[in-house]
């Protein structure tokens, strides 16, 4: 039994238009669309391929948040995974405690491979992937753009500023998915009526036994300053006037 | 007693630029001690660069066959090492620092605070959120080691004519051997590099494919330009990834930002919203780009481009 273990977070929808609280305490997520964060989508899609080719037997997608999350895993059901765990916390989680939870849900399911998105695009911190693989003391392969498994070993292409880079690590690993890896499966309507079926089980996060209290505490949530509207030229000639008087050419 | 440590970031013998704006952002917390910890085969010369860096007070060669290329998980352990003395570790927000730094603070058993873009004192600082719609104000706790990444693209570099002393170190730790860097392909494009370049000509999906994009190229090598692009254009096939510019991309902060084609799409915005001067050059008078470009030309780039280039000498 090979396992593959990933990692859905619910996110305000890509499409969103993220406001802040007008005082100050959040951003507004009231009626606003949640979605499967779109790396952890990624993630789930390398999951299912790795499985379909046979480098693995099961995949496992595993969320942390409010009882809605149960949404966001059964889109994971239907896009193909085999079962989900929800571990139901009610306050967000940082990303060091969300890397304890994986780990404590790697040492119950021994995976050969975790996948995780390399961000969420809530908080944009891109850490719990790193974090887990630091806490599981196994290899990281982060903003992968390609994997090839071979036996115990995979071989993973890594887009890094100056690149591409590749790196070969030993099995179990953990891995983070870049955008170009691959494009999600769109899930169809027999698929959804049959992940109704699929086991999704929940947990608490108080009984994993793990210290949850946060680290950091968000003073203040602003609205990022905005650039002024500048002007309009009508060719080209006006382009590189404005352009000299700036002194940029 | 605020005692902050910086990894440098290097390739092929050269410090890299991000280091120098780590420096300038520990640089204002007041009284803080800098010292740069340079990883690597061979220190030398990038241990010179470090030095020279105004403000760095001590510079820490740790070379190790190892260290040749920067592989997190056996770099981590290392930081860790020498980690001891400081309240501060702190590593540049470009694909090196996010893969190592976290991994740096949960071997020392607590979180990160990524992207720093603004310094209100040793414990609080501010960050983008949500693609930057959001700007958060966080403070993190004075007992703990604190970690983090420095938003590149929101500090100047540190100016040099400093003369840091340079010290050998060496470290106890176990590295591990699961991970073996196998190899990197960075075009070699002759252009300013993207990150650091004073001016930017970026293209989007209206240059409709790769042979169309040349003209992003040639008039960036009009101008002395780096090249970027945004996701819609990288997606496409049109242009290499690591030219891309937003959100899950590069952040950058030119003189001067060109969008050629590009509609504007926030997670773009994310990317350039520190350019002194942005250029946008979009046939769609409603394109959203308009509504932060300092100049704005509605026209066909097709035909706006070869003019400007012509125009430019």
């Amino acid at each position: 039994m090979s396992k593959i273990l990933v990692g859905l977070k619910r996110v305000v929808d890509y499409n969103v238009r993220v406001r802040v609280k007008p005082d100050g305490t959040g951003v507004v997520t009231d009626g606003v669309k949640m979605s499967i964060n779109p790396f952890d989508e990624i993630a789930l899609e390398e999951a299912l391929r790795i499985k379909e080719k046979g480098g693995a037997t099961e995949v496992i997608v595993v969320s942390i948040g409010p009882a809605d999350t149960q949404q966001q895993l059964r889109t994971g059901l239907a896009m193909g995974a085999d079962r989900a765990i929800l571990v139901q916390a009610d306050a967000a989680v940082e990303p060091l405690t969300a890397a304890k939870i994986f780990l404590k849900l790697i040492e119950k399911e021994s995976p050969q491979i975790v996948l995780l998105g390399k961000q969420g695009i809530d908080d944009d911190n891109s850490q719990t992937g790193q974090m887990l693989a630091a806490l599981w003391q196994r290899p990281q392969a982060t903003f992968a753009s390609k994997v090839e498994l071979e036996g115990g070993k995979a071989k993973v292409t890594r887009e890094v500023d100056a690149g591409l880079e590749t790196i070969e690590v030993d099995l179990p690993a953990v891995f983070t998915t870049d955008l170009r890896l691959n494009e999600p499966r769109y899930v169809k309507l027999p698929d959804i009526m049959k992940a109704k079926k699929k086991p999704l089980d929940t947990m608490a996060l108080a009984s994993l036994g793990i210290d949850t209290a946060p680290q950091f505490k968000s003073v203040k949530f602003e609205a990022p300053a905005t650039r002024q509207k500048g002007i309009m030229v009508k060719d080209v000639g006006e382009l590189v006037a404005a352009l000299k008087q700036k002194g940029l050419v | 007693m605020t005692k902050i440590l910086i990894v440098a970031e290097h390739s092929g013998g050269k410090l890299n630029a991000a280091t120098a704006k780590c420096v300038t952002c520990a640089s204002s917390i007041p009284g803080a001690e800098i010292d740069i910890a340079v990883f690597a085969a061979n220190a030398g010369d990038i241990a010179t660069q470090a030095a020279a860096l105004a403000g760095v007070k001590k510079v820490l060669k740790i070379e190790n066959p190892a260290n040749a290329e920067p592989l997190a998980a056996v770099l981590a352990p290392q930081v860790v090492a020498i980690a001891a003395n400081y309240t501060h570790v702190f590593g540049p927000s470009t694909t090196y620092g996010k893969d190592l730094m976290p991994r740096v603070a949960a071997l020392l058993g607590v979180g990160q605070l990524s992207d720093i873009m603004a310094v209100e004192s040793a414990y609080k600082f501010r960050r983008p959120i949500y693609a930057g719609n959001a700007i958060l104000t966080v403070e993190a706790p004075q007992d703990k080691k604190l970690v983090a990444t420095v938003r590149a693209a929101s500090f100047q570099a540190a100016a040099t004519g400093g003369s840091a002393a340079i010290e050998s170190a060496t470290v106890n730790a176990e590295l591990p051997t699961h991970t073996r860097f196998v190899t990197r392909s960075a075009a070699a494009t002759g252009r300013p590099d993207l990150q650091t370049a004073p001016r930017v000509v970026s293209g989007g999906r209206a240059l409709g494919s790769a042979d169309n994009f040349k003209i992003i190229f040639s008039l960036a090598d009009k101008l002395k330009a780096g090249v970027g692009a945004s996701r819609a254009a990288v997606d496409s096939g049109y242009a290499a990834n690591e030219l891309q510019v937003g959100q899950t991309g590069k952040i950058i902060s030119p003189e001067l930002y060109v969008a050629v084609g590009i509609s504007g799409a926030i997670q773009h915005l994310t990317g350039i919203k520190d350019a002194r001067t942005i250029v946008a050059i979009n046939k769609d008078s409603e394109a959203p780009i308009f509504e932060v470009a300092d100049i704005g030309l509605v026209g066909d780039l097709f035909t706006v481009l070869p003019e400007l280039e012509k125009a430019l000498g």
